[in-house]
């Protein structure tokens, strides 16, 4: 058991640096936002993470064609993943353009 | 030559993007362009794996078929997605942020329900697919919840008996359940189904004892919960991108849930397990009231506002509610032409969500520098003639300070009972958001303004235009 997860961590290794900066990343990254921009922020972390969706194109690229049934799941899928990062990103820049307007 | 570097290189430039557009979002001058930055690395990473990924067998016309309808589902969730976007109000952004989130999080579960089958026998990936499906699942559902509540389909928080201990057991049965799906492997796909389902209904039960108050905190932690299902799809296929691009939200979004907190002096734990609003604190109006509820009329009101030297108006949810933006606009607007001083005062949580009224407000072209946040507003409220309060309530209530047994007590107010003269606009004297009353309103300085804001306002305006 103890080498299996040996083996796993040495074979991800690579992921796992990613995984640990991006923590660090991520937190670094927004450290000092003002309160005003608490919700467009959410807004736009939210869109990113619509990223799921190339998830779900890979999910349909290696799904014979022959498998109608999965084929309309990983359809289903991209939806939700489109709406998630379109409706994402459409939304915070609504909200952004506002901020700007009275300059 | 070898396409799949480009790929790589692709998700690269992808990731780069979302770094730098999450540090041009926490800037006010750079925010909409780092929106921009990270929208167009999200397009490279789709069309790249759209084009890129099956590098080695190349497409046949079968293939093509598939290519044709992942850019059908991408159609029909732009045309949706955009339109949503676009036509929704603003007062309605935070039902739809948790709306988005849900779909991001569903995306995640169906991955995970569709890979299970590929990934047998190999344990490493089994864990982030069971991992993956139960959190997007979680997700999924608990936004849902989310999005009813703040919609008010669902109004009061729904009192479920000893629900922390019901709330702990399921969710340490979750998590054994998937545990016991990765180690016994089932090739019959229904135990998986089965914690689908399971997983949805943990996501129900969670959010559901959860007062309307503490939504945003909910989506807020929602939403990087939905970054660490992405970031389990990107383990599974050792893709960076999703790697990245989850992990980023994931830990920036816990976070922004915990700043959420601070604003509203709570721990985390208590938003979770201490259910607001709920047990009885309704029912706070007691012994401790003494005064009477004092009317006031719009010209009196009027002439206060005319005379005055300083008057701060603090928004609340009600004012976007009643579309009432662009009046109190053009009253601030009014009184300055009267030499009066204006300024907004803005609760860090004043409408649904952190920084919502200053959407809002900025949507009626109320310039940028009237909006003072509390800490700047609160020591100038001693020399502040008149104070507008406009639909709102929990953060006004110095109950947050005198009353310990107050469910707000220890959230930061805005100190309005230091001013001369208050007046409190409100509909009726219903509760606030969070259910409990206000002694504010009993005070001998304050006056109440009853009636719709949007129409009391602008009678307001027409009574000021007069004099």
């Amino acid at each position: 058991m103890l080498n299996e997860i040996l083996i796993f961590l040495g074979e991800n290794i690579q992921m796992i640096y990613i995984i640990i900066l991006s923590v660090f990343v991520g937190v670094e990254v927004i450290g000092k936002v003002p309160a005003v921009l608490h919700t467009p922020l959410m807004s736009g972390a939210n869109a990113i993470h619509g990223v799921v969706i190339v998830g779900a194109i890979i999910v349909m690229l290696n799904t014979p064609i022959e498998n109608m049934f999965s084929l309309a799941l990983g359809f289903v899928a991209v939806v939700f993943g489109t709406l998630n990062v379109v409706g994402g990103f459409a939304v915070t820049d609504r909200m952004l353009e506002m901020f700007k307007k009275k300059k | 030559m070898e396409i799949k570097y480009i790929l790589d290189i692709v998700y690269l430039i992808a990731s780069i993007t979302f770094v730098l557009g999450l540090k041009m979002l926490s800037h006010p001058d750079t925010a909409r362009k780092g929106n921009l930055y990270a929208a167009f690395g999200m397009f490279l990473a789709i069309i790249g794996t759209i084009f890129l990924y099956n590098h080695s067998d190349g497409y046949t016309s079968r293939e093509s078929i598939k290519i044709l309808l992942i850019f059908a589902a991408i159609g029909v969730g732009t045309v949706a997605g955009w339109l949503t976007a676009n036509r929704v109000q603003m007062t309605k952004m935070p039902e739809l942020v948790s709306l988005f989130n849900g779909m991001g999080g569903a995306c995640a579960a169906i991955i995970g329900l569709m890979e299970y089958e590929h990934n047998l026998g190999k344990i490493g990936a089994l864990t982030t697919i069971i991992a993956g499906l139960i959190i997007g699942s979680v997700s999924f559902s608990g936004s849902i919840i989310a999005f009813l509540k703040l919609n008010e389909t669902m109004k009061k928080p729904i009192r479920i008996p000893s629900y922390n201990i019901l709330n702990t057991i399921v969710m340490i049965a979750l998590i054994l359940f998937g545990a016991y799906i990765v180690y016994a492997q089932p090739e019959h796909i229904f135990l998986l189904l089965l914690l689908f389902v399971f997983a949805l209904i943990y996501g129900v039960l969670f959010v559901i004892p959860i007062g309307g108050a503490d939504m945003p905190v909910v989506i807020s932690l929602l939403n990087s919960f939905t970054g660490l299902a992405a970031a389990f799809g990107g383990f599974l296929y050792q893709n960076q991108v999703m790697l990245t691009g989850g992990i980023l939200v994931g830990s920036a979004g816990t976070l922004l849930t915990l700043a959420m907190c601070k604003a509203m002096n709570r721990p985390l734990s208590n938003v979770i397990f201490g259910a607001f609003g709920g047990n009885g604190a309704t029912a706070s109006l007691g012994n401790d009231v003494n005064g009477s509820i004092k009317d006031i009329s719009i010209s009196d009101t009027a002439i206060l506002m005319n005379y005055a030297k300083k008057v701060v108006i603090v928004p609340g949810y009600g004012l976007a509610v009643a579309q009432a933006q662009h009046v109190i606009h053009e009253l601030e607007l009014l009184l300055e032409e009267r030499g009066v001083e204006v300024v907004y005062a803005i609760h860090p949580v004043a409408g649904r969500m952190p920084g919502h009224m200053n959407v809002l407000l900025a949507e009626s072209n109320v310039s940028y520098d009237k909006l003072v946040e509390m800490e700047d507003i609160n020591p100038q409220f001693a020399n502040t003639d008149v104070v507008l309060v406009v639909g709102a309530n929990d953060v006004v209530n110095p109950a947050a300070k005198t009353d310990p047994s107050s469910p707000i007590f220890g959230m930061p107010i805005l100190d309005v009972e230091n001013a001369k003269n208050i007046i409190v606009n409100k509909r009726s004297m219903n509760a606030g958001y969070a259910g409990i009353d206000n002694l504010l309103f009993y005070q001998p300085k304050t006056s109440m303004l009853f009636g719709d804001a949007k129409g009391v306002l602008s009678k307001l305006v027409n009574e000021l235009k007069q004099m």
